[in-house]
């Protein structure tokens, strides 16, 4: 007896909510964590404005966890969220890689890849056209997607693992890889903007294609 | 608009949750378990080695090495010490150790020494690169002798920071690691008052608030529980640091 097939898998939609939970956690915790030191620096070290190459401003209450400045308990929360954040991607990652979902609907196909229709693919999402193209998802979704699985979230959970002075003794090589402790700490900022960036860019498209259906969908699986 | 409104109401809702999960006792909890997680990933990702801290050379040194927290103890037995060049100041090692022991500056420069060019990261998110020279913490405690039973190393602070006592701790893997070392010199030159003369704690691999300054006392322990308000360092108890400070 085969089992009606979800739009979404149960991987995907139990991963979609907990990293949903996860990257609103860290985002707002480590924008807290920001407010303990406003600089940002490239290379191993920095501590005075003469090094810095960005001036971070303070972020105000409302965007913090917890509300007020508290760098102890924004730690707190980010020490216990990085590892439901690195182990659930890890997890998603597997089962990606096993059920083929990365390889059928993720990955975009050379054809995909072509400027005509990615050309193509912009006027329709400028038209607010989401219904097209025969695969699951359309090109620019494909990259959206795999941008974020595969490059901003590792690149995330890898200078975050970079900046710890115990992971560093153990894997001296993944600092240097970035280019320095501090080189990685820009590097964890810039690349949280970018995911923040990804989210605001997601939860609008979900506003203009349906949102109770997507949220539906998400949650209960909806039909394939 | 009433959607805006719903978002508003949401994240604010959300915060406040977040507020009053992070002041439960099972939220305490849960961060001292992830913890020591990370604990465990960083000593198993090292592959059964003894991990070292990255080690720098001369050309990479900080111009100026800030000091943070307490920059002077301010007692008139400190500026007393400080104006004869910290010649009587005495380090005791007590605890559970066979020989107890109460160290001269001259004792502490006569042991094998070891220089290390390491980065120091301060939990605000600054690093600084120093290079610092003294005797490893294990030959200390090898001359004391250790007894069964301990776990940890206390380090007693002649700073008092808003009233409390300062002082730090940790477990015998790092007190034991090549790299600990009670540094009294930095960058080839006695230990500046800013950056904790005349004796601090280098403690490699983890962030700077575990680098004790103005070293008195080291005391080997069986339990934490009754030292300080039980949490095992003055940040700890004061504010809730992570013990473990190798995140």
């Amino acid at each position: 007896m085969a089992k009606p097939v979800k739009r979404h898998a149960l991987s995907t939609r139990l991963w979609h909510w907990i990293n949903a939970l996860s990257v609103a956690v860290l985002f707002m915790s480590g924008l807290n964590i920001s407010n303990a030191h406003r600089r940002l620096y490239w290379g191993d070290q920095g501590f005075a404005p003469s090094q810095a190459w960005l001036e971070v401003p303070r972020f105000p209450g409302w965007m913090t966890i917890p509300d007020y400045y508290s760098l102890a308990v924004a730690r707190d929360w980010h020490v216990v969220f990085s590892l439901v954040f690195a182990f659930s991607l890890l997890a998603f990652l597997i089962v990606a890689i096993a059920n083929c979902h990365l390889k059928r609907d993720i990955f975009a196909r050379a054809r995909e890849w072509k400027p005509s229709n990615i050309g193509r693919d912009v006027r329709e999402h400028l038209k607010f056209n989401f219904e097209h193209g025969g695969a699951k998802y359309n090109v620019l979704q494909k990259i959206a997607y795999s941008g974020v699985i595969l490059v901003l979230i590792p690149l995330m959970i890898l200078t975050g693992m970079a900046m710890s002075p115990g992971m560093e003794a153990a894997w001296p090589w993944l600092s240097e890889v970035f280019g320095g402790r501090q080189s990685a700490r820009s590097i964890h900022f810039l690349a949280a903007w970018g995911l923040f960036a990804f989210f605001v860019i997601h939860i609008l498209l979900v506003l203009a294609s349906g949102p109770a259906r997507q949220v539906r969908d998400m949650i209960t699986g909806g039909k394939g | 608009m009433q959607r805006r409104n719903f978002l508003v109401a949401a994240g604010a809702a959300f915060l406040a949750g977040c507020n009053e999960i992070g002041k439960s006792e099972w939220f305490g909890k849960l961060a001292e378990g992830a913890q020591g997680w990370h604990r465990g990933l960083h000593r198993a990702l090292g592959g059964g080695r003894i991990s070292m801290a990255p080690e720098y050379t001369r050309a990479d040194l900080s111009p100026y090495f800030r000091g943070n927290g307490s920059l002077t103890v301010d007692t008139d037995a400190y500026r007393a010490a400080e104006a004869e060049g910290f010649a009587n100041w005495r380090l005791a090692v007590s605890g559970l150790v066979d020989n107890p022991l109460d160290l001269s500056m001259n004792d502490i420069r006569a042991l094998p020494q070891r220089t290390q060019i390491t980065r120091h990261d301060c939990v605000e998110g600054w690093s600084a690169i120093g290079e610092w020279t003294g005797p490893q913490l294990s030959h200390l405690l090898q001359a004391a002798g250790v007894q069964d039973g301990a776990n940890y190393v206390v380090f007693r602070c002649a700073d008092n920071l808003n009233g409390q006592d300062y002082y730090e701790s940790c477990d015998m893997d790092d007190a034991l690691h090549p790299q600990t070392i009670v540094a009294h010199q930095l960058n080839g030159e006695a230990l500046p008052v800013r950056n904790g003369a005349p004796l601090r704690l280098r403690i490699e691999r983890q962030l700077g608030y575990k680098h004790a300054k103005y070293l008195t006392g080291i005391e080997v322990v069986a339990s934490l529980d009754d030292i300080g308000e039980g949490k095992g360092g003055y940040w700890e108890d004061r504010a809730g640091y992570q013990w473990y400070a190798g995140i």
